[in-house]
C-alpha cells in the first residue's frame, strides 16, 4: 500500500469547511451534477490549489469576463490540453521551489477539471502523456456523458443506445451505437498511485477520495458520474437520485485502484435495481425497447462481477503485512 | 568579451537558452530542432542545466506545459520546426493573448504534403498573425545573441518571442560563436518577476470567455501592446550593444545608399546575396540589400528608410501564399510602400522552397529581372522561382 495513504483518516462531514472556493453566482443550470463535485472538491483542497479547466461547460459558467467564480487561481487553456498545462504547472512549482524561489514547504494542490469530452476524446493523448511522466496533480473527469457546452453531442463517455443531437434515436439506429469507453481500464492501465470513481451521492465517499488524490505524490484521477439534467432529460431534483442509482444498479461502481494493481470495491451492490428504473427518469433513453434494456443489464452485470472478482484477487495487503 | 569558439549552432543556441537560466523547458523532437532539446536535456541530465525538462507526447503539449509553466511564473524554452508548429497552432494564439512571455526557436522547415524536411518560412509564415514577437537570424551568432534578446523583451513585453533559424543551414552549421558571459547574461537578463501569475496567495482568473463587448478592447490591447514592443525590442538590442559590443538592428540594409535597385530578404539567403552584391558593385551596378531581421511587429519606418531611394526592389519569399497577392514578405512589402509616398517597381519572387539552393548566380540573375522592371512594368505579382517546367 502506499505510504501516503497508510495512515488516511477518513473525513466527517464535520471536517469540511463552511466557506467555499468556488464561489456560487455562476451560470450552471439547476440540478447540474457537475458543477456541484466540482466544488465540493475545493473544499477538500482548499485555497493553496491552482485550478486547472478544460473548455466546457464548467469553464463557460465560472468565467465571463469580469466575473469570475473561482477563489483560488484558475486558469484555461484549451479543450485538450489542460492535463498539459497542469504537467507545466506542477514543473514550474518544482522548479521554482528547487531553486528557492517558492518556499519548500509550501504545498500546493494542481488540480484539472474537465469534462468527458476533454477526458475520453480529444484529451486522451495529453492525459496519457501526463499520467505517463508520473506529475503530482489531480485530474477530476465530471462526466455528463455527452458534449452538453455545445448541445448534447455524443462523446467517447456517451452509453450505449442513449439519444444525443449527434446519435439521435432515429427509426433505424437507435441512438448511440457504442458502448460507453472504458477510460477507467485505460488511466489504470498507467499505474498511476490513485484512481478512483465517484458520484455526487455518496459526496463523504468523494470527498475522502479527493483528499487521497490529494495526498499521494504522483498523478490521481477520480471519474465522477455527473449527471446533466439538461442533456439528458431528467428532472432537476432528481440528480441525486440518478447518482444513487447508478450504483444501485451496477452501471457505475464505486472503487479505487492503487498504483494500478490493488483494487478496492468501495459499495457491494448484492442486490442489484433493474437499469429501467434509472433508465425511466431520462428522456435520453426512453426508446429502448426490452431487449436493449436486457443487454444493458446483462453488460452491467458482467462487468460488475468482474471487478468483484478483480477486488478480490487483488486487495491491498493488510495493514502491518 | 566573450571567447570565439567552433560550436554547431544548434549546441550555441541551447547553451544561451541554459544561461539564461531557464525554469522550464519542454519539447517534442522533430527534425531539424532536434539538436538543440537534445543538447538542452544532457545539461539538465548532467546537472548543469537546474531546470525541469519536460519530454512530451507532443508539440502541442510542449506549448501548453510552456503556457501552464509561464503562467505560474517560471522562465520557459519550447523549439520546434514545421509540423510541429503547426500542431501548436491554437496555442500560439493563446500564449499571446494571455500575455505570456514564452521563448521558442523555431529551426525553419518547409511544410506537408509533400512532406519534406529541409529549409524554408513556410512553417513561421503560418503564425504571422499569432501575436508573437518575431525575430529572424542570418546566421549562428545571430541566433545566439537573438535568444538572450527573446528573454530580455519577452519578460518586459509580456509577450511571446519567437526566433527563427533557417533548418540545417543554420541550426547544423559549426561556426565562430562569441558567447556571452554568464555575468553579462545575468545582468542583461534579471530574475523573471510576473505581476500576475497561478499564485494561490494572490489568486487569478486567467483564459476567462472574452463575450462580445469585451472580445475587441483584449484583442486590442494585444495588437497595442505588439506594437509597442518595437521600443523595447530596440532598447534590449541597445543595452546588448552596451554589454557585448554587438549591435543588431529592425532592418539592416547593405550598400543601400546609392542603390538603384535593392533586395528584400529575411534570413540565412542574406549571406549569400550579399555575396552577390559585392559581385555586381565591383562590375558598377548599383545594387544593395535590405535584411529584416524584426518581422514582428513589422518595422515599417525603418524598412522605409532603409529603402533608400531604389527605383526598384525585389522582394524574396520563403513561403507561398496560396492564391495571394504575393509571398508573405511580398504583400508586407506593396502594403508598407503604399502607406509611404516611395513608388519603386515592385518584383517579388518565392525562392528556396524546401531548401533548394538560391545561389549567388541566381541571386544576379534575379537582381538582372528586378532590372528589366526598371524599364518594362513586370506582368506578375509573384513569380515561384526556378521551378522546373
Amino acid at each position: 500500500m502506499r505510504p501516503e495513504l497508510a495512515k488516511f483518516k477518513p473525513l466527517s462531514i464535520k471536517d469540511l469547511p463552511k466557506v467555499d472556493w468556488f464561489a456560487p453566482g455562476h451560470r450552471a443550470c439547476q440540478g447540474c451534477g457537475t458543477v456541484l463535485p466540482l466544488k465540493l472538491a475545493l473544499k477538500v483542497l482548499g485555497p493553496n490549489t491552482i485550478a486547472v479547466s478544460s473548455t466546457g461547460c464548467m469553464e463557460i459558467i465560472s468565467s465571463p469576463f469580469p466575473y469570475t467564480s473561482w477563489k483560488v487561481p484558475w486558469i484555461h487553456v484549451a479543450f485538450e490540453n489542460a492535463a498539459s498545462v497542469a504537467s507545466g504547472i506542477e514543473s514550474a512549482l518544482k522548479a521554482l521551489k528547487k531553486k528557492g524561489k517558492l518556499s519548500k514547504k509550501e504545498k500546493i494542490n494542481v488540480v484539472v477539471f474537465s469534462g468527458d469530452g476533454a477526458t475520453f476524446d480529444i484529451g486522451l493523448q495529453f492525459l496519457s502523456g501526463a499520467l505517463e511522466r508520473g506529475h503530482n496533480f489531480i485530474y477530476i473527469c465530471l462526466d455528463n456523458e455527452a458534449y452538453m457546452n455545445t448541445g448534447v453531442q455524443r462523446s467517447g463517455g456517451t452509453p450505449l443506445f442513449a439519444h444525443t443531437t449527434t446519435s439521435p434515436a432515429g427509426k433505424v439506429i437507435h441512438g448511440n451505437i457504442t458502448w460507453k469507453k472504458n477510460l477507467d481500464g485505460i488511466v489504470i492501465a498507467h499505474n498511476i498511485p490513485y484512481f478512483a470513481t465517484a458520484t455526487p451521492a455518496y459526496y463523504m465517499d468523494y470527498l475522502n477520495k479527493v483528499k487521497k488524490a490529494s495526498l499521494v505524490e504522483g498523478p490521481a484521477f477520480i471519474h465522477v458520474y455527473s449527471p446533466c439534467p439538461t442533456g439528458w432529460g431528467s428532472k432537476s431534483e432528481d440528480t441525486i437520485l440518478l447518482s444513487r442509482l447508478i450504483v444501485e444498479t451496477r452501471l457505475f461502481p464505486l472503487f479505487e485502484v492503487i498504483d494500478g494493481k490493488y483494487y478496492i470495491l468501495n459499495r457491494k451492490v448484492d442486490k442489484p435495481k433493474s437499469v429501467e428504473e434509472y433508465f425511466k427518469l431520462q428522456r435520453r433513453f426512453r426508446h429502448l425497447t426490452k431487449e436493449e434494456i436486457e443487454l444493458i443489464q446483462a453488460k452491467a452485470n458482467e462487468e460488475y462481477e468482474r471487478l468483484v472478482k478483480l477486488c478480490e484477487i487483488f486487495a491491498p495487503p493488510k495493514e502491518g503485512n | 568579451m566573450g571567447k570565439r569558439v567552433a560550436k554547431e549552432v544548434s549546441i550555441a543556441v541551447a547553451d544561451a537558452v541554459a544561461q539564461c537560466r531557464v525554469d522550464v523547458i519542454s519539447a517534442y523532437p522533430i527534425t531539424p530542432q532536434t539538436h538543440i532539446v537534445e543538447h538542452l536535456a544532457e545539461l539538465v541530465n548532467n546537472g548543469e542545466l537546474d531546470a525541469e525538462y519536460v519530454p512530451v507526447e507532443s508539440e502541442h503539449a510542449a506549448l501548453s506545459v510552456c503556457i501552464g509553466a509561464s503562467a505560474t511564473g517560471a522562465r520557459t524554452f519550447t523549439s520546434t520546426s514545421s509540423q510541429g508548429l503547426l500542431f501548436m497552432y491554437e496555442n500560439l494564439f493563446i500564449a499571446s493573448g494571455l500575455r505570456l512571455p514564452i521563448v521558442m526557436v523555431i529551426a525553419n522547415r518547409s511544410i506537408s504534403a509533400p512532406i519534406s524536411i529541409w529549409n524554408d518560412h513556410s512553417d513561421v509564415m503560418t503564425m504571422r498573425d499569432a501575436g508573437w514577437i518575431q525575430t529572424f537570424a542570418e546566421n549562428g551568432q545571430e541566433a545566439v545573441d537573438l535568444v538572450y534578446h527573446a528573454y530580455k523583451v519577452a519578460e518586459k513585453c509580456l509577450l511571446p518571442v519567437a526566433v527563427n533559424l533557417d533548418g540545417f543551414i543554420v541550426t547544423h552549421v559549426v561556426e565562430p560563436i562569441e558567447m556571452a558571459e554568464q555575468e553579462v547574461v545575468d545582468k542583461y537578463l534579471p530574475p523573471l518577476k510576473m505581476k500576475y501569475k497561478l499564485d494561490p496567495k494572490k489568486p487569478v482568473s486567467m483564459g476567462a470567455i472574452g463575450v462580445p463587448e469585451i472580445y475587441t478592447e483584449a484583442k486590442k490591447a494585444l495588437d497595442e501592446a505588439l506594437k509597442a514592443s518595437y521600443k523595447v525590442v530596440i532598447q534590449a538590442w541597445r543595452e546588448f550593444e552596451k554589454l557585448t559590443g554587438r549591435r543588431y538592428n529592425p532592418v539592416e540594409s547593405y550598400h543601400m545608399e546609392d542603390a538603384e535597385v535593392g533586395m528584400v530578404i529575411m534570413g540565412s539567403l542574406a549571406e549569400t546575396a550579399s555575396n552577390a552584391v559585392d559581385e555586381l558593385r565591383a562590375k558598377g551596378k548599383k545594387v544593395g540589400l535590405v535584411k529584416i531581421r524584426l518581422w514582428r511587429p513589422f518595422p515599417m519606418q525603418d524598412f522605409l528608410k532603409a529603402i533608400g531611394k531604389v527605383k526598384a526592389l525585389c522582394v524574396i519569399d520563403r513561403a507561398i501564399s496560396h492564391g495571394a497577392t504575393g509571398g508573405p514578405v511580398g504583400i508586407e512589402v506593396r502594403s508598407a510602400l503604399y502607406q509611404s509616398n516611395k513608388r519603386p517597381r515592385l518584383v517579388n519572387f518565392i525562392a528556396g522552397l524546401s531548401g533548394r539552393d538560391v545561389t549567388k548566380d541566381d541571386f544576379k540573375e534575379l537582381f538582372e529581372r528586378t532590372f528589366e522592371a526598371l524599364s518594362k512594368k513586370p506582368k506578375f505579382s509573384y513569380e515561384i522561382y526556378g521551378a522546373k517546367e
